[in-house]
């Protein structure tokens, strides 16, 4: 019997195995499927980690070794080139491991740390041929930083989230011809130093509301038709450009992989699509904890870490005291303006220091007003300058502000200058 | 000098390929593409129909019949994916329902069984997501649904095992009578067989006119497709037909066998063999079937596929002699999946009648099983893979493939030589992140076992590479 079993060694699994040690458990284990720990940091070889968390920028590798450092120097175990089969609402988990066989251990605690996958061209419905050469650009990025290979050499990337940028610049440095970066939203899904440095700075064109209409080529890519959108993101007929080319990255958004999550009957929030979370990560399940890229996507490794240790020292007050009542809670409601929330559920009795709320706005907004709303009352009006859906937010609810929220709050925003 | 020379190896070639090797026969099949299955036999609604939509009389509907009942069989003594879940035919007007009765009537012809015309309430008590629209339906429990590629690879496998011979990658370039049979061309050298089956799919009409004058003309027609994911499975537990029209059964929605749902197809006329999806023939689908299931998400859409049906222009299957001893097994549309076990057997028939002599083999094998890691239970996972270990290592997350499941595909009767062969055999990419994760550690596999780099893996046909080269650093750092 474990007290704890992290399942996933990247960024978060790392982190919240490492708090929950300093916080006292000594019987952890942490399994992942890869045959090393690190998670997606082993494919990000580019630099810009850990500057909010070590202030200073470091390479995914770099970021993930000093968590994996820090891991060894306890006495935490893992299982490495393990995946995790079922979770039983008794924390019994099913693995099964080519060295360790299949086995079934129990944990006092749960922490969910299995990260996210990429949106397909399925999952986009994109028309056309089905060649080779279509790949999400966490794929391709897998095949250029780990395996070492190219996978082609005239490339258009529809998408222009962080991954897609990250793999222009890739992509080009290897010698291949980026030729275009194609965002159906008028705004780019990425942080502005990305567009910068992996666009703009190699002359790489951006298409802004534009997609892809078709995809062409029998057994290869050999055109992609990129057309621009109407404000319903309809392709506009006339606008079509062709592009010879032999590949296209998607990058189109990432989705929290929680089939153990669902499959154990943890509540999910259609809205994350990760499990609906308290203020310390716990799940509805208690016991059963979630952080990082399975509870809600993130886009700074920094804030997965922050997340990731409150998990685990919460998975340690678990064990430690696990017969903890639930006591009172207050729902967190996304309001206009605001795709989600994490936590979605806060007992306050818990927070005696306050809570972080993170959140995502649902469209870029200027000057902007966030308000807190519990019923008619305005409990908290903070300022922003500029909102992005591509910018994760955070707020602190402070204790007081939690004393009186009665049991609801709702989450808005609204731009400075219209009601 | 074969017996038998089969040109094509789709579920109906397979089939022939299977049934025949039951018999002291020397038989080779010729597959111009690099695994069996990679024609309309691995694009297409995955149903074996009950019998009731074609007019009595014809081959379709005598061999529907037949095919469904040996469909059955097969799949259970292959080890094939198969499930009898019936199917529904949806009517929403007096027009429709006409149209039910006249299904009804035909089917009895044909001789399907148990079907029963229901109300849209007694509809919608069995199957609770139906459009409060529907009126009416048509049920046949005797309808069901299978793994068509696996059913392909099963029969061709076992044919295979029984001494068959496969010639992949080998197209028929031409055909000249020789006394007593066929000189046959290919693009890997000239073979003799005293008799040819032409099995071509949609190439069948060019195959027979390589032997005999036209008689026949195909007619491809394309259709598309949404593969949904496995959270929509359960969306419906029966095939969901609409009313038939003139293109044909028209857009269905279904589960498979492998726990997804699947909607389509529309019915388009092409040339040749275009499997592009289009956003009009993908919105049709869309819109027709939420017209049956208002509640289907397609926002859980893990893939889009076309693929094309081999209709000849005679309504029926074409099905007889072209010349002496070659013999055309074309114009295979629906219900030809249901039928091709069907179709095997007659054309079996045909052979001896013109004095093929069929004399079984003492030591025929009809049964093959399957060893898949994610069906069985834990005590029997943990008992395999401290047996071996290959099965300890998940490759695909999404359907719980391991490196056991793979390596036995790779050592198999017919080891694929593509990722997407690889995905056929045992579902490695087929789930809801399409090979994201997988499809690396796939390419490192197969580059292993058939002793390749992995540039030269392709995806599915030749000509389909996924790399390019390595990078500046290269592989040998990595």
């Amino acid at each position: 019997m474990y007290e704890l079993i992290v399942i996933g060694g990247g960024p978060a699994g790392l982190a919240a195995a490492c708090a929950a040690w300093e916080h006292g458990l000594r019987r952890i284990l942490v399994v992942e499927r890869d045959r090393e720990l690190g998670g997606i940091l082993n494919q990000c070889i580019h630099n810009g980690f850990g500057l909010h968390y070590f202030r200073e920028e470091l390479t995914g590798p770099e970021y993930a070794g000093r968590f994996i450092r820090m891991l060894e120097s306890t006495g935490v175990e893992v299982r490495l080139d393990t995946t995790v089969l079922e979770i039983t609402p008794q924390r019994q988990v099913h693995m099964v491991g080519k060295e360790t066989g299949y086995r079934v251990e129990e944990a006092r605690a749960v922490i969910l740390a299995m990260g996210c996958r990429e949106r397909t061209r399925g999952a986009i419905a994109l028309p056309g041929t089905r060649p080779a050469g279509v790949f999400t650009a966490g794929a391709a990025q897998r095949y250029v930083n780990m395996e070492g290979w190219l996978p082609g050499r005239r490339v258009v990337i529809l998408g222009s989230g962080d991954i897609g940028l990250i793999m222009a610049r890739r992509m080009t440095l290897e010698g291949a011809r980026v030729l275009a970066c194609v965002e159906v939203l008028p705004y780019s899904g990425g942080l502005t130093r990305n567009l910068v440095q992996c666009l703009q700075d190699y002359d790489i064109p951006l298409y802004l509301s534009h997609t892809v209409t078709d995809i062409r080529g029998r057994d290869r890519v050999e055109q992609v038709v990129v057309a621009q959108v109407d404000q319903d993101r309809r392709p506009i007929p006339g606008t079509e450009l062709v592009f010879d080319c032999d590949t296209l990255l998607l990058s189109v958004g990432l989705i929290p992989e929680n089939e153990l999550t669902r499959q154990v009957g943890i509540r999910i929030d259609p809205r994350t699509n990760g499990a609906v979370v308290f203020e310390n990560m716990e799940t509805s399940l208690p016991g059963v904890f979630a952080c990082g890229n399975v509870a809600h996507v993130h886009d700074l490794v920094d804030f997965v870490t922050a997340e990731s240790r409150k998990a685990g020292a919460a998975a340690a007050d678990h064990v430690r005291d696990p017969l903890r009542g639930e006591g009172p809670v207050v729902e967190v409601a996304a309001g206009a303006g605001v795709s989600y929330t994490v936590p979605q559920r806060i007992r306050p009795d818990r927070a005696a220091e306050g809570c972080g709320l993170f959140f995502r706005v649902d469209r870029v907004l200027g000057q902007s007003r966030i308000l807190v709303r519990s019923g008619d009352r305005l409990l908290a009006d903070v300022s922003r300058s500029r909102l992005a859906p591509g910018e994760m937010e955070h707020i602190t609810l402070s204790p007081a502000l939690l004393a009186q929220a009665g049991d609801s709050i709702t989450l808005s925003v609204q731009e400075v200058g219209s009601q | 000098m074969y017996d038998v020379f089969i040109i094509g190896c789709g579920i109906t070639g397979a089939a022939a390929a299977f049934h025949l090797s039951r018999y002291q026969l020397k038989i080779a099949i010729a597959e111009r593409e690099n695994d069996v299955a990679a024609g309309t036999t691995k694009a297409n609604s995955a149903i074996l129909h009950a019998g009731y939509d074609p007019r009595p009389g014809t081959l379709m509907a005598k061999l529907n019949l037949r095919g469904a009942q040996l469909a059955r069989e097969l799949c259970a003594g292959l080890d094939v994916p198969y499930r009898p879940c019936g199917s529904l035919v949806l009517a929403f007007s007096p027009e429709d329902q006409a149209t039910l009765r006249a299904l009804y009537d035909r089917g009895r012809a044909n001789g399907v069984p148990e079907l029963a015309l229901l109300s849209g309430a007694e509809a919608r008590a069995i199957e609770p997501n139906l459009s409060p629209q529907v009126t009416a339906a048509l049920w046949a429990p005797t309808a069901a649904i299978c793994s068509p590629w696996e059913y392909c690879l099963a029969l061709a496998e076992t044919a295979v095992a029984n001494g068959a011979e496969l010639r992949l990658e080998t197209a028929v370039t031409g055909l000249e009578p020789l006394p007593g049979g066929w000189l046959i061309h290919t693009d890997r050298g000239d073979l003799t067989s005293r008799y040819v089956l032409n099995v071509a799919g949609v190439s069948a009409q060019a195959v027979h006119q390589m032997a005999a004058p036209k008689t026949f003309t195909i007619h491809p027609s394309q259709g598309q497709y949404y593969l949904l994911d496995k959270s929509e499975g359960n969306r419906v537990g029966r095939v969901i037909f609409q009313c038939p029209g003139p293109a044909g059964k028209g857009v269905l929605v279904a589960p498979t066998v492998h726990g997804n749902l699947i909607a389509g197809p529309n019915a388009v006329p092409v040339a040749g063999e275009d499997l592009s999806t289009t956003a009009d023939g993908l919105a049709f689908v869309r819109d027709t079937a939420l017209k049956s299931v208002p509640s289907i998400r397609f926002s859980q859409s893990i893939r889009n596929f076309a693929g094309v049906r081999a209709a000849a222009d005679t309504g029926d299957f074409v099905i007889g002699w072209a010349a002496p001893r070659f013999l055309d097994l074309a114009g295979i549309c629906s219900p030809g999946l249901t039928a091709a076990p069907a179709i095997a057997e007659y054309a079996a028939g045909l052979l001896e009648a013109d004095g093929l002599s069929l004399t079984e083999k003492p030591d025929f094998l009809c049964r093959r099983t399957r060893l898949r890691f994610h069906t069985l239970s834990p005590a029997e996972k943990a008992e395999l893979v401290a047996r071996e270990p290959a099965y300890g290592r998940v490759i695909c997350r999404c359907e719980t493939v391991t490196e056991g499941d793979i390596l036995a595909a790779l050592r198999g009767p017919i080891p694929p030589r593509s990722v997407d062969g690889v995905k056929r055999r045992v579902g490695a990419g087929m789930g809801r992140c399409q090979g994201g994760f997988c499809g690396p550690r796939v390419v490192e596999l197969l580059a292993r076992e058939l002793d390749l780099s992995p540039g030269q893996i392709v995806q599915e046909r030749a000509g389909s590479w996924l790399l390019a080269r390595e990078t500046k650093g290269g592989a040998s750092h990595v």
